[in-house]
């Protein structure tokens, strides 16, 4: 039976033109690649809110399945089964579209991150380019999101989230530059590589003020606590999403927590070393020979998961920032910061300093 | 040398990491919140809940209408009429409480010379239909007849303290 559809099979594959079967096999790996990734986003908004709980003396979400675990598909059911209120005079094309605009970024990034050795959608040489592209776009779903409202606190909201973001993609893009230095492609599957010798050969250690400066930054282009005055909900309600409800606002909460899983990933692979095991060639206690410094999927998934837990413990820790100050912190502290780095990593890469950049490279 | 060494503090973020230590610390501590139906608080024998009209143990109403309960009454939610009984004594014809109006204070009980109108311990009740947030004499004096015995051991728990 199982090696008559095992023939069956091979000849309807093989007699499929080559087109399709590219068609075919892409969308499988971009099913692959979003399916797992939603289900993350899913159980991201329960983690929050259980993380916070414990952090607050509470416990969270703890009715809905064993110990909670199937709260976000109850709030997944009720978004879904809510209707799509349209404001009068608000612009319904755009109104619809915005929240579209926000998700397909968050999720489009996703073609370029490398899972494993060669583990990923599309092997592109400018892929720091194409990302840094993506996560631009998303500015536009909040921008029109606001505008097509037709509301003052969506508008405010918007304002301040396009201002931070746009502030914040310098900064982010600077430290990423760094990051291209010390690595020297723009490949991501490279830049890991670049990588590979154990947890001192991170490019966390001789960028540790970029990878801060890119941690804290990415937090800020999510529009999180502590920096996430474009909600504000004690200030302009819920800023540039106040008018949307059921699925339109699910698909712009999907969008948030994409982003911020995005965000973790790419920490994880430029500064922490992706899929690389952190005790690589590391002999003591019969670590380096065991299954542990084996890389793989498992460390980039651990790695992303510990970015996401800081996300969380920052939005329980650290109150909201002025707006001010947002603007100084972005553009007089970490712009300068970036670019004195670049400076000391040009020094660094020219002089062959420390285990990064001795190997000639 | 105070503002190098807080340029410093700000650049390792060090005010933030303490920050962050701290509710690190409360992450991995035991959770004060307790899961309600499962578990409850300790109640003290005075709580103040659910109302009730007692009776004598040989099942005479305590209540002799002398009206305190509903003078002392802030929210002005108890209703009382009476006339005299066959056997001369003076009895409520109607005693109604308006459980939307009551704040549960505990005056009426504070009040009652002959330990008539009482709280009880119950605070899980519900209404279903509209009217039946008013109890009236015989509601109140069912839930005492129900909850006698735990009315009593409360009373008498808390009289070393008045």
């Amino acid at each position: 039976m199982m090696a008559w559809l095992e023939t069956t099979w091979l000849t309807v594959w093989g007699v499929l033109p080559p087109e399709v079967q590219y068609t075919v096999w892409t969308l499988t790996k971009i099913l692959a690649i979003v399916l797992p990734l939603m289900l993350a986003v899913a159980y991201f908004t329960y983690a929050e809110r259980r993380v916070i709980g414990y952090m607050q003396g509470r416990r969270g979400p703890n009715r809905v399945g064993w110990y909670g675990l199937l709260q976000p598909i109850a709030d997944a059911l009720k978004l879904m089964f809510k209707e799509v209120v349209l404001p009068s005079n608000a612009n319904r094309f755009l109104f619809l579209t915005a929240p579209m605009l926000s998700l397909a970024p968050a999720l489009a990034a996703w073609a370029v991150i490398p899972f494993n050795d060669g583990m990923l959608l599309a092997d592109v040489n400018a892929a720091v380019l194409y990302l840094l592209a993506m996560t631009s776009i998303t500015v536009y779903g909040v921008i029109i999101a606001g505008w097509a409202s037709n509301s003052k606190y969506a508008f405010l909201g918007a304002m301040r989230a396009s201002a931070q973001m746009v502030s914040y993609e310098l900064a982010m893009g600077f430290a990423l530059v760094g990051v291209l230095m010390a690595a020297g492609s723009m490949n991501l599957n490279t830049i890991v590589q670049a990588q590979s010798g154990g947890m001192f050969y991170w490019f966390a250690l001789p960028l540790l003020p970029l990878f801060v400066v890119y941690f804290i930054s990415g937090v800020a282009e999510t529009n999180r606590a502590p920096f996430d005055v474009a909600e504000g909900e004690s200030e302009i309600v819920a800023g540039f999403h106040v008018e949307y409800g059921g699925m339109a606002f699910a698909l712009f909460f999907l969008a948030e927590y994409a982003n911020m899983i995005l965000i973790s990933a790419l920490a994880a692979t430029f500064f922490l070393g992706g899929w690389l095991s952190p005790f690589e060639g590391i002999g003591v206690f019969g670590v380096g020979e065991s299954l542990l410094a084996e890389p793989g999927l498992h460390w980039f998934v651990l790695k992303t998961f510990i970015f996401m837990f800081i996300y969380l413990w920052l939005r329980a820790t650290f109150p909201r920032y002025r707006y001010d100050q947002i603007m100084r912190l972005g553009w007089k502290v970490f712009i300068p910061v970036t670019l004195v780095w670049i400076g000391v990593l040009a020094v660094m890469i020219v002089g062959d300093i420390g285990p990064w950049f001795g190997g000639g490279a | 040398m105070r503002t190098v060494s807080n340029w410093i503090k700000s650049f390792l973020l060090w005010e933030l990491l303490i920050g962050l230590s701290l509710t690190g610390r409360y992450f991995l501590r035991p959770k004060v919140t307790l899961s309600y139906p499962e578990e409850k608080t300790p109640q003290s024998p005075r709580f103040r809940g659910l109302h009730a009209l007692r009776r004598y143990p040989n099942g005479e109403e305590r209540c002799i209408a002398c009206k305190l309960c509903e003078a002392v009454c802030p929210a002005l939610a108890i209703t009382i009429e009476s006339e005299p009984r066959e056997d001369g004594t003076r009895r409520t014809t109607r005693y109604d409480i308006d459980m939307f109006k009551c704040i549960y204070c505990g005056f009426c009980e504070e009040s009652c010379p002959v330990d008539s109108i009482v709280e009880t311990r119950i605070f899980e009740f519900h209404f279903e239909e509209r009217g039946e947030h008013i109890l009236d004499k015989q509601k109140l004096l069912a839930i005492g007849d129900k909850y006698e015995a735990m009315i009593a051991r409360d009373r008498a728990e808390d009289a070393p303290y008045r």
